[in-house]
C-alpha cells in the first residue's frame, strides 16, 4: 500500500494539473454519493414566499422560481447526472469494446460487420441522431443512456480494435493460443484485460462527453422531466428567466455541468499522459 | 480528377444508404403504436386507425420500406401534425436559417482558431501557446447552450449592447427579398443596409456561442499539425537552404499542416449540426433545429424523423465535400487517382 | 604561405539536455576543409558526424546547445551570427544536402519552385525568370526532360532523382561550401556512384569545397580527399585519403578499416569492433572515449588527448598510436 501512495505522490507532483482533476472529481464522488444527505434544503420542496431570490446566506445559490433552494437541487442533480454519464459509458464501452476487438482480432466478416455499424452510426451528426434514438424510444432516462451509448460506441470500437490488431500477434496471446485455450477464451480472457488500461483512459475522456450530450438532451426537453433535479433541465428552467435578469437560475447549474466536464476531461488526459505519453498532444 | 470525383461519390453511397436505413428503423422503434405516434395524442382509436391504412403501417417491413423510399423520391416526409403542412415545405423554409447561422459560425470559429494555433505552435512555450491550450480545453467543457446563455446575460441583459434574443431580426424590420434566404447575401444584393446591419447583430450572439463550441478541436489540430509539419525533414532543408522565415512558416510549413486539418472539419460539423439544434432553442432562432425541438415538445412525431434525414444527408454532403477539397489540396491524392 | 581554409572548425563542443540528463554530444571538435577540398567525415552511427554538420549550419535541434567552439567561414564565425545573419549565407555561401531525399522534400510542391524559392531568395533571381533558370539547374544536375520534371511532385520521382533536385537547390547559387550528409544511404550502388560523380564533378567546375558525411569508409577513400574519423563526439584522425588506408595511426581507425568490406573480403573475414559507443550521459566519461575498448590502452590515456602531428596533413588524437 505505502508504495503506491509514494508512487501517487511522485506521480501528482510532476502533474499538478492531474492531481487538481483528482480532486475535482474526489468532491464529485462525494456529492454523487452523499448529496442528498448533504443537502441543506429539500431540493423538490417549493415554497412560493421565497421564490427568485438571489444567492445570500440562506441560500447560497438562490431559489428558482418555485422558492426551491438552488445549491441542494445542484448538489442532488450531481448524482443523476454523473450515473446517466457513467452509465452510457459503460454501456459503450461493452458494447463497443467486445465488437472492436473481436473485429481486430478474428478480422473477414466481424471486421467489415463492426465498421459497417460503426460507419452508420457516423454518418450522423452525434446529437441528431441521439435526439432521433430518443425520440423513437420514448421519452424516458434509460433511452438518453442508450442512445448516448450507441454515439459513442463507434470511437470505442475504433480503438479496441487497433489495439486487438496490434495484439493478435503478440507473444502473451500466442502463449495463450499455443496453451489450448479456444479463441473465445484468448480474446476474452488475455486479449480484453490488456487492453484496459487504453479503455480506461478512453472512458475518462468520454465521460465529459457523455455528461454534455445527457445536459443538451435534457435542455430540449428529452429525457429527465421536471420536477427531478438534473442540471440540464435546470439550466433550461433558468433560461426563461435570463431576460429579466434572474442569473442565478441557469447559472450555478451550467457552471456545475462545467466543472464537471473539465474535471473528467483533466482526468483523462492525465491517464493518457501516465498510461502513453507519446500520444500527448 | 473525375475520378476521384466518382470515387469519393461512391463512399458516399453506402452512407447514404445507411442513413435512410437507420431513419426508416428509427420509426418503427417507436414504443407502441406507431400509428398512434403519427395520429397524435388527441387522437380518437377510429383516427388511429385511419392513420395507420393511410401511412400503410399495416403491411409488411419490407413493403413499409418500400413505399419509404418511393415517399423520399417523391420528396415525400410526411405531413406535421400541429400545421397540417408537409414535412419537406416546413424544413425548405427553415434551412437557409440555420445554414447561414451554422456558416456564420465556422467563418468565425475558423478566422480565430487557425491564426491561434498556427502562432501557438510558431511560439511554442510562450504566454500565447497556454492561452490556446486554455482555450481548447475550456472550449471543449463549455456546453454550448450555456454559453449562449451567458453571451445573452452579459451582452443583452447587462451591457445592453446586443439585441433581443428574438430570431433573426428584429420585430420593426422586414426581412430582405427572397432570393437565397441568407439575409445576410440577401440585404448586402438588395443594398438594404438597415436590414444588413440588423441581421448582423441578432447573428452576432448565436453565432458567436457556436464558434467558440467549434474553435476548441480546430485550434488542437491546427497547433499540433503545425508542431509535427515544423520538425519535419523538408523545414530542415528549407531553413538549410536559408529560405526566409516567412516562407518557411507560410509557404512551406502552413499549407503542408493544414492538411490533416481539412480532415477535421468533418468532426467539427458534426458538433456543429449538433450545437445548432441547442442554440437555435436558446436565441428562438427560426431554423430546422427548432422545428424539430417544437416538434418533440409537442410529439409531432414527422417533423422530428424529416429533421434527422435531413441532417444526415447534409452531413453525409458536407463529409464528401471536404473529402473531395482535400483531394484536390493535396497533389498526392489528387494525382494518384 | 597557406590560403585561409574555406572553413575552420576548432574547439567545437555541443551539448544535448535530454530527460535522461545532458549528453555530451561533441567535444572540442576540430578540422578544416581547404578551397575545392573534398573532406569526408567519417563514424559509426552515433558518432556526432551530423550534430557537427547541424551545428556549424546553425540548424542543431532546440534541444542542443553549442558550448564552445568557433567555426570561422568567410571570414566570421558561424557559430556567433544571429538567425537573419546565417539565413544569409544558408543556401547561398555555405548548403547541405540530406539523406532521404524524398522526405527532405516538400511533398505537395513542385520541384521546380523549390528550386527557384531558393534562387529568387539568394541568386538575385526574379520570379517570372527563376522557373527558367530552375530548368537550367535541372539541366545541369542531368535530370532529362528537366522542362516536364520541374512540374513534378517528389512523389513522383524516384529517390536518385529526387537527392539530384537537393543537389540542385543547394548548388543553385553556387555556393563556396556543401555538405552532404549520407547523400547515398538508401540509394542502390549504380545511383550512389552516379550521384558522388555528379557533386564531385559539380564542386571541381566551382572550386566548391565539400564535406562528405558518411558511415562508409570505401565510399570516402574513392571519392574524397581527405579523411577525418570520428568517435563518440571526438575527431581521433585526420588524413588524406590514401595514407589513411595505408597507414592509419589511430586503433579506431584501423578497427573501421578492418570491417570495412574490401572487394575480397568475404564476410567471414570482416572484423568487428569489440564494446559499442560508450553511455554519452555519463559524467564520469574517460578523456578517450575509445579507450574503454581499445586493445592499446595505456595508463596516460587518461589525460587529455593530444593532436600529434605523425604525417604531412595527418593528425591523431591518441597516446599509443599504431
Amino acid at each position: 500500500m505505502l508504495p503506491l501512495l509514494r508512487h501517487a505522490r511522485y506521480v501528482l507532483s510532476k502533474n499538478p494539473v492531474t492531481g487538481l482533476a483528482f480532486a475535482l472529481f474526489a468532491l464529485f464522488l462525494v456529492a454523487a454519493l452523499f448529496g442528498p444527505l448533504l443537502a441543506p434544503y429539500n431540493p423538490l420542496q417549493s415554497n412560493s414566499a421565497m421564490a427568485l431570490r438571489p444567492p445570500s446566506a440562506a441560500h447560497w445559490f438562490g431559489t428558482d422560481q418555485l422558492g426551491r433552494d438552488i445549491f441542494s437541487r445542484v448538489l442532488v442533480a450531481t448524482r443523476l447526472d454523473l450515473s446517466i454519464a457513467f452509465a452510457s459509458v459503460v454501456l459503450a464501452f461493452l458494447l463497443g469494446a467486445l465488437s472492436g476487438v473481436a473485429a481486430g482480432y478474428f478480422g473477414g466478416w466481424t471486421d467489415r460487420v463492426v465498421g459497417r455499424l460503426a460507419d452508420t452510426i457516423m454518418a450522423f451528426p452525434l446529437f441528431v441522431l441521439a435526439m432521433g434514438i430518443v425520440a423513437a424510444l420514448g421519452n424516458k432516462v434509460t433511452n438518453i443512456v442508450i442512445a448516448t451509448a450507441i454515439i459513442n460506441f463507434p470511437l470505442y470500437a475504433r480503438v479496441a480494435r487497433a489495439e486487438a490488431n496490434v495484439r493478435r500477434e503478440a507473444g502473451f496471446v500466442e502463449a495463450a493460443r499455443l496453451s489450448g485455450n479456444g479463441e473465445a477464451r484468448v480474446v476474452l480472457g488475455h486479449v480484453l484485460p490488456n487492453i484496459m488500461p487504453i479503455m480506461m483512459v478512453q472512458m475518462s475522456l468520454t465521460m465529459g462527453y457523455a455528461i454534455l450530450n445527457a445536459a443538451g438532451l435534457s435542455f430540449i426537453g428529452l429525457g429527465v422531466r421536471p420536477p427531478d433535479a438534473e442540471w440540464g433541465i435546470m439550466v433550461a428552467e433558468g433560461a426563461n428567466f435570463i431576460q429579466s435578469g434572474e442569473w442565478w437560475i441557469a447559472l450555478f447549474p451550467g457552471a456545475a455541468l462545467m466543472l464537471a466536464v473539465f474535471c473528467f476531461n483533466l482526468l483523462g488526459d492525465g491517464l493518457r499522459d501516465l498510461i502513453d505519453p507519446r500520444k500527448r498532444t | 480528377m473525375l475520378k476521384l470525383l466518382l470515387s469519393r461519390l461512391a463512399t458516399a453511397i453506402p452512407s447514404i444508404v445507411g442513413v435512410v436505413v437507420v431513419t426508416f428503423m428509427l420509426t418503427r422503434l417507436l414504443p407502441g403504436d406507431p400509428a398512434a405516434y403519427f395520429a397524435g395524442l388527441a387522437a380518437t382509436p377510429q383516427a388511429i386507425a385511419e392513420i395507420r391504412t393511410k401511412l400503410g403501417l399495416d403491411k409488411s417491413l419490407p413493403e413499409q420500406f418500400g413505399t419509404y423510399i418511393v415517399d423520399l423520391l417523391h420528396g415525400n416526409l410526411g405531413n406535421s401534425l400541429s400545421t397540417g403542412q408537409p414535412v419537406v415545405a416546413e424544413i425548405a423554409s427553415r434551412l437557409p436559417a440555420s445554414a447561414e447561422l451554422t456558416l456564420v459560425a465556422l467563418i468565425v470559429a475558423v478566422a480565430i482558431a487557425i491564426p491561434l494555433g498556427v502562432l501557438a505552435a510558431v511560439k511554442q512555450g510562450t504566454w500565447i501557446d497556454h492561452f490556446c491550450r486554455v482555450v481548447t480545453t475550456a472550449g471543449v467543457s463549455l456546453p454550448v447552450f450555456f454559453t449562449g446563455l451567458l453571451f445573452a446575460y452579459v451582452f443583452y441583459y447587462v451591457l445592453q449592447f446586443a439585441p433581443a434574443p428574438t430570431g433573426r431580426l428584429d420585430v420593426f424590420l422586414s426581412p430582405p427579398a427572397d432570393i437565397t434566404g441568407f439575409y445576410l447575401i440577401d440585404s448586402a444584393l438588395t443594398g438594404n443596409v438597415e436590414t444588413l446591419w440588423g441581421s448582423l447583430r441578432q447573428l452576432a450572439l448565436p453565432a458567436l456561442s457556436m464558434a467558440i463550441f467549434s474553435l476548441a478541436p480546430l485550434a488542437r489540430m491546427t497547433r499540433g499539425s503545425m508542431l509535427a509539419v515544423l520538425g519535419s525533414d523538408f523545414i530542415r532543408t528549407a531553413r538549410a537552404s536559408g529560405l526566409a522565415s516567412r516562407t518557411v512558416i507560410f509557404t512551406y510549413a502552413f499549407r503542408n499542416a493544414m492538411l490533416p486539418v481539412i480532415t477535421t472539419l468533418g468532426m467539427v460539423f458534426s458538433f456543429l449540426l449538433g450545437a445548432n439544434v441547442l442554440v437555435e432553442t436558446v436565441f428562438a432562432w427560426p431554423g430546422i433545429g427548432l422545428y424539430a425541438v417544437n416538434a418533440l415538445i409537442t410529439s409531432d412525431y414527422a417533423p422530428v424523423q424529416g429533421f434527422v434525414l435531413t441532417m444526415a444527408v447534409l452531413y453525409v454532403a458536407l463529409n464528401l465535400l471536404i473529402d473531395i477539397a482535400y483531394g484536390l489540396v493535396d497533389p498526392r491524392v489528387r494525382l494518384e487517382s | 604561405m597557406t590560403a585561409v581554409p574555406t572553413l575552420a572548425v576548432d574547439d567545437l563542443s555541443v551539448e544535448f539536455r535530454t530527460r535522461a540528463g545532458t549528453v555530451k554530444v561533441l567535444e572540442r571538435v576540430g578540422f578544416q576543409v581547404d578551397k575545392g577540398e573534398t573532406v569526408a567525415l567519417v563514424g559509426e552511427s552515433g558518432s556526432g558526424k551530423s550534430v557537427t554538420a547541424f551545428a556549424v549550419m546553425g540548424i542543431l535541434d532546440p534541444a542542443g546547445k553549442v558550448t564552445s567552439g568557433r567555426a570561422m567561414f568567410g571570414g566570421a564565425d558561424l557559430l556567433a551570427l544571429s538567425e537573419a545573419e546565417l539565413a544569409e549565407q544558408r543556401g547561398r555561401e555555405l548548403s547541405m544536402i540530406f539523406q532521404n531525399p524524398r522526405t527532405a522534400l516538400n511533398p505537395i510542391r513542385k520541384v521546380g519552385r523549390q528550386i527557384a524559392d531558393v534562387l529568387v531568395r539568394h541568386g538575385g533571381a526574379t520570379r517570372p525568370d527563376a522557373p527558367r533558370l530552375a530548368v537550367d539547374m535541372l539541366k545541369k544536375v542531368r535530370i532529362p526532360d528537366p522542362e516536364r520534371r520541374a512540374e513534378a511532385y517528389p512523389f513522383e520521382l524516384s529517390g536518385g532523382m529526387c537527392q539530384r533536385i537537393m543537389i540542385a537547390i543547394a548548388l543553385a547559387c553556387r555556393p563556396a561550401l556543401l555538405i552532404a550528409d549520407e547523400p547515398t544511404t538508401g540509394l542502390d550502388v549504380t545511383t550512389q556512384a552516379v550521384i558522388m560523380d555528379l557533386i564531385g564533378e559539380l564542386a571541381h567546375e566551382s572550386g566548391m569545397a565539400t564535406i562528405f558525411i558518411t558511415h562508409d569508409l570505401a565510399l570516402a577513400a574513392e571519392y574524397c580527399d581527405r579523411i577525418v574519423v570520428m568517435h563518440a563526439g571526438h575527431i581521433v584522425e585526420s588524413a588524406p585519403a590514401g595514407t589513411l588506408f595505408t597507414m592509419p595511426r589511430h586503433p579506431y581507425s584501423a578497427k573501421l578499416l578492418a570491417a570495412t568490406p574490401g572487394e575480397t573480403a568475404s564476410l567471414g573475414q570482416l572484423a568487428s569492433i569489440p564494446g559499442g559507443l560508450p553511455d554519452l550521459r555519463r559524467p564520469d566519461l574517460p578523456a578517450c572515449r575509445y579507450s574503454s575498448r581499445c586493445e592499446r590502452r595505456i595508463d596516460d590515456c587518461r589525460r587529455p588527448l593530444p593532436q600529434r602531428e605523425v604525417g604531412p596533413r595527418h593528425l591523431v588524437a591518441c597516446w599509443n598510436p599504431l
